[in-house]
C-alpha cells in the first residue's frame, strides 16, 4: 500500500526486483554497527506518530466500554456493542449521516468538475503571462483557513455584508445567504470551490501536460474539430487522474469537512451543518460521552476504509489502476 | 490554399489548431475576468475597509469598494497591545517553533528511510505509511493530549500535527534521487551520516525542505481546531481563534492600549475588525510568491521524477 507513486513504479517492475531481493546481508551486528545513525535520526518523528497516531488508535477501544475517565481504561466497565447500538438507535446519529452523505454527493456534482473546466480552460490560455497571473490567483485562497475563507464570504454574502449593504441601498429587503440553512449545501460547496478549486486544479494541468501533442496533430489532420479532440482525446488522457480522484473523494466520503462546518453550525443551525465530525465533537468532547464519540469514530474509520476498498476495487474491474494496485 | 503565406498572430499555436472565433475568445476572456474577480474582489473589499477612517466607512454605510481616505490607524490600534498583538505574537511564536520542529524532525527521519535495507527500514517505513490509511479519531487524541497534560499548552498546538507522513515522503523521494555515488564518495572520505546529511543532502534539497517548510508553517498558522479544543485560556487563544470570535460571533475587539482621552482618533470597529481578517492572510500572502516559483519545480517535477 505504500506511497501511491512509489508501489507503482515497483508493480511494474515486480519481477526483476523479486529475483534480486536478496543479496547475500552482512549480519545483523556489522549492519547494526553501519546504519545505527539512521536508526537515531528517524527514532523522534516515529516516536512522535506512535504517541499521537497510534496508542490513541489502540485508545478506541473506550468505544466498547462505558468509559469512566476518572477510572480510566483498565478501571472502567466493559459493554461490548452497547454503545454502537446506542448510537444505531439514535436519530441524531442518522442525521449527521445523512447530512453528510447528501454534501458529498452535493459536492461530487458541484466541485468536482471545476477543478477540470478551471484546468481545461487555462491550457487553452496561449499566453504564459496570463496563464501565471491566473495561476497565482487561483492558488491563493488554499492557503487561507478555513475561519479565513467563512470570514470572506461573510463579508461578502452575510447579513453585515456588502451584498446586504447594496440590497438596503437600493430598498431592497436585504438577503443573509449565510445563515439559511436550506442554501447550505450550495453555500459550503461555493466556499470549497473558492478555496481549492485553483489547487485541485493543479493535478490536471500536470495530467493535461503529459498528453502527447501529436495525438492532437494526428486528429487534426483526421478532420477531429476542437470537441471532438476534447472528448477523445483529452478526456481519454485525463482519466486516470479522475478515476484516482473519485476513488479517493469517495473513500472520504464520511469526512466532508470539519473545521467550515463547526464555525458555520451556529449560523444555520445543527438541522443542516450537522456533519459525522462535528457529532463525533459535540458528542463525545463537548457533551463528554467520550465512549460514544469513540464509537461514531470508529464507525466513520471503518466504512471510510471499506469505501476505497471498494472504489479502488471498482477501479480495477474497469481497467484502470486506482490508488494502489495488486502486485 | 497555401498555409506558408498564413499569418499567424501567435507563434506558438501548433499549426493544425484552428484559430478561435472572436465570441469564443470574448467569453474566455470574461471566464477569466469573472474568476480573477472572484477571488481578488473579496479581498480587495476587506483590505480597503480596513484602511478606511470612520467618515468613509459611513459614506459608504459599511464595507468600502472604492477607497477613499486611508489611515493605518486600526491597524497601529490593534498591534499597539490587547488581545489581538498578543494573538498575532502567540501565532506567530506557534508557527516558527512549530516549523522549525517538524522541518528538523521529517528532514532527520526522511534521511534516515533513505538508504533501503538498511537495519529496520521496512517497518519503519511502515510506521509513517500507515498513518495514510486511517486517523486516531477525534475522541481518543482529544484523551491523548489531554492525558499527557498538555491542556492549555501551546506543545497541544504543535505535537499532534508535528509530522506529516505525506511531507516525509516527498522529502524522503527526493533524498534517494540523489545520486549515490556522492555519498559514497563522502564516505570514503570519513563523512559520517550527520555530515553527509547537513554538508550534502540538505544543499542539495533546498528547494524541497523550503516547500515541505513552508506547508508545515501554513498548516501552523492556519491551525484553528487544535487551539479550539486544548486552549482553553482565552489569553493563549490564536489568531485564527481570535478572528472567529470577532467576525463570525460578533464579538467586539476589547482590549486595547488606546483611545486615550484627547489623543487620537479611535479607528471604527469595522476597519479593526477588517483588520484582523489582513493580518490572518499576510502570512500566506508573504509566501506565496515563493511557492509559485518553487512548488512546480519542487513537488511537481519531483513526483514525475518518482
Amino acid at each position: 500500500m505504500s506511497a501511491i507513486t512509489d508501489e507503482r513504479a515497483a508493480g511494474e517492475s515486480v519481477k526483476p526486483a523479486a529475483v534480486a531481493r536478496r543479496p547475500r546481508r552482512a549480519p545483523l551486528k556489522a549492519r547494526l554497527r553501519r546504519d545505527w545513525p539512521l536508526l537515531v535520526m528517524t527514532v523522534p518523528a516515529a516516536a512522535l506518530l506512535v504517541v499521537f497516531h497510534y496508542i490513541p488508535t489502540l485508545w478506541n477501544a473506550i468505544a466498547f466500554q462505558d468509559y469512566n475517565p476518572y477510572a480510566g481504561v483498565g478501571g472502567s466497565t466493559w459493554v461490548g456493542l452497547g454503545t454502537f447500538q446506542r448510537m444505531l438507535g439514535d436519530p441524531g446519529f442518522w442525521d449527521a449521516t445523512a447530512n453528510t452523505l447528501a454534501l458529498t454527493g452535493f459536492q461530487l456534482v458541484f466541485f468536482f468538475p471545476i477543478p477540470i473546466a478551471l484546468a481545461l480552460l487555462l491550457n487553452s490560455v496561449l499566453s504564459r503571462r496570463v496563464r501565471k497571473v491566473m495561476q497565482s490567483i487561483v492558488y491563493l485562497p488554499h492557503f487561507f483557513s478555513w475561519v479565513l475563507v467563512v470570514s470572506f464570504f461573510e463579508q461578502m454574502l452575510g447579513g453585515a455584508g456588502l451584498l446586504a449593504q447594496e440590497m438596503r441601498e437600493w430598498g431592497m429587503e436585504p438577503l443573509n445567504i449565510m445563515n439559511n440553512p436550506e442554501g447550505f449545501p450550495l453555500l459550503v460547496t461555493a466556499q470549497a470551490v473558492w478555496m481549492d478549486a485553483g489547487w485541485g486544479m493543479i493535478v490536471f494541468l500536470a495530467a493535461l501536460s503529459a498528453i502527447n501533442p501529436s495525438l492532437y496533430e494526428a486528429a487534426a489532420s483526421d478532420g477531429a474539430g476542437r470537441w471532438r479532440r476534447l472528448w477523445h482525446v483529452t478526456l481519454p488522457g485525463l482519466r486516470p487522474v479522475i478515476v484516482l480522484l473519485l476513488i479517493l473523494k469517495l473513500g472520504n466520503a464520511l469526512s466532508v469537512g470539519f473545521e467550515q462546518f463547526l464555525i458555520q453550525r451556529d449560523a444555520v443551525g445543527a438541522g443542516a451543518a450537522e456533519v459525522l465530525d462535528t457529532y463525533v465533537y459535540f458528542q463525545g468532547v463537548v457533551v463528554g460521552d467520550l465512549s460514544y464519540g469513540a464509537a461514531a469514530g470508529i464507525f466513520k474509520g471503518v466504512v471510510g476504509l471499506v469505501l476505497i476498498l471498494v472504489a479502488n476495487r471498482v477501479a480495477h474491474a474497469l481497467g484502470e489502476q486506482g490508488v494502489y494496485s495488486k502486485q | 490554399m497555401t498555409t506558408a503565406t498564413i499569418k499567424r498572430r501567435h507563434p506558438e499555436r501548433p499549426i493544425w489548431e484552428e484559430e478561435p472565433t472572436p465570441v469564443g475568445k470574448g467569453l474566455k476572456g470574461l471566464a477569466l475576468t469573472g474568476i480573477g474577480l472572484a477571488v481578488v474582489f473579496p479581498m480587495w473589499v476587506v483590505l480597503v475597509t480596513s484602511l478606511s477612517p470612520e467618515r468613509v466607512i459611513n459614506k459608504a454605510g459599511g464595507l468600502v469598494v472604492i477607497p477613499g481616505e486611508l489611515s493605518l490607524r486600526a491597524y497601529e490600534q490593534i498591534l499597539s497591545g490587547g488581545t489581538v498583538t498578543r494573538a498575532v505574537l502567540v501565532s506567530t511564536g506557534v508557527t516558527i517553533v512549530g516549523t522549525v520542529f517538524s522541518v528538523v524532525l521529517s528532514v532527520l527521519a526522511a534521511y534516515g528511510l533513505s538508504r533501503r535495507g538498511s537495519v529496520l527500514h521496512r517497518p519503519l517505513l511502515f510506521v509513517f505509511l500507515l498513518t495514510f490509511l486511517f486517523g486516531p479519531g477525534l475522541v481518543p487524541s482529544y484523551l491523548m493530549v489531554t492525558g499527557l497534560g498538555l491542556k492549555d499548552s501551546y506543545w497541544s498546538l504543535i505535537l499532534p500535527s508535528a509530522v506529516n507522513a505525506f511531507n516525509l515522503v516527498v522529502l524522503r523521494a527526493f533524498f534517494m534521487a540523489i545520486p549515490q555515488e556522492l555519498l559514497d564518495s563522502a564516505r570514503i572520505d570519513g563523512a559520517g551520516e550527520w555530515r553527509i546529511l547537513t554538508r550534502i543532502v540538505l544543499p542539495l534539497s533546498k528547494a524541497v525542505t523550503a516547500v515541505v517548510a513552508l506547508f508545515y508553517a501554513v498548516g501552523y498558522w492556519n491551525a484553528f481546531f487544535n487551539a479550539v479544543l486544548y486552549i482553553d485560556d482565552n489569553s493563549m487563544s490564536p489568531l485564527q481563534v481570535l478572528l472567529r470570535g470577532m467576525v463570525l460571533q460578533g464579538t467586539n475587539p476589547t482590549g486595547f492600549a488606546g483611545p486615550t482621552p484627547g489623543t487620537a482618533v479611535v479607528a471604527p470597529n469595522l476597519a479593526i475588525k477588517m483588520a484582523v481578517v489582513m493580518l490572518a492572510v499576510i502570512p500566506a500572502l508573504l509566501v506565496f510568491p515563493f511557492v509559485q516559483r518553487h512548488f512546480t519545480k519542487g513537488v511537481i517535477t519531483g513526483a514525475v521524477k518518482g
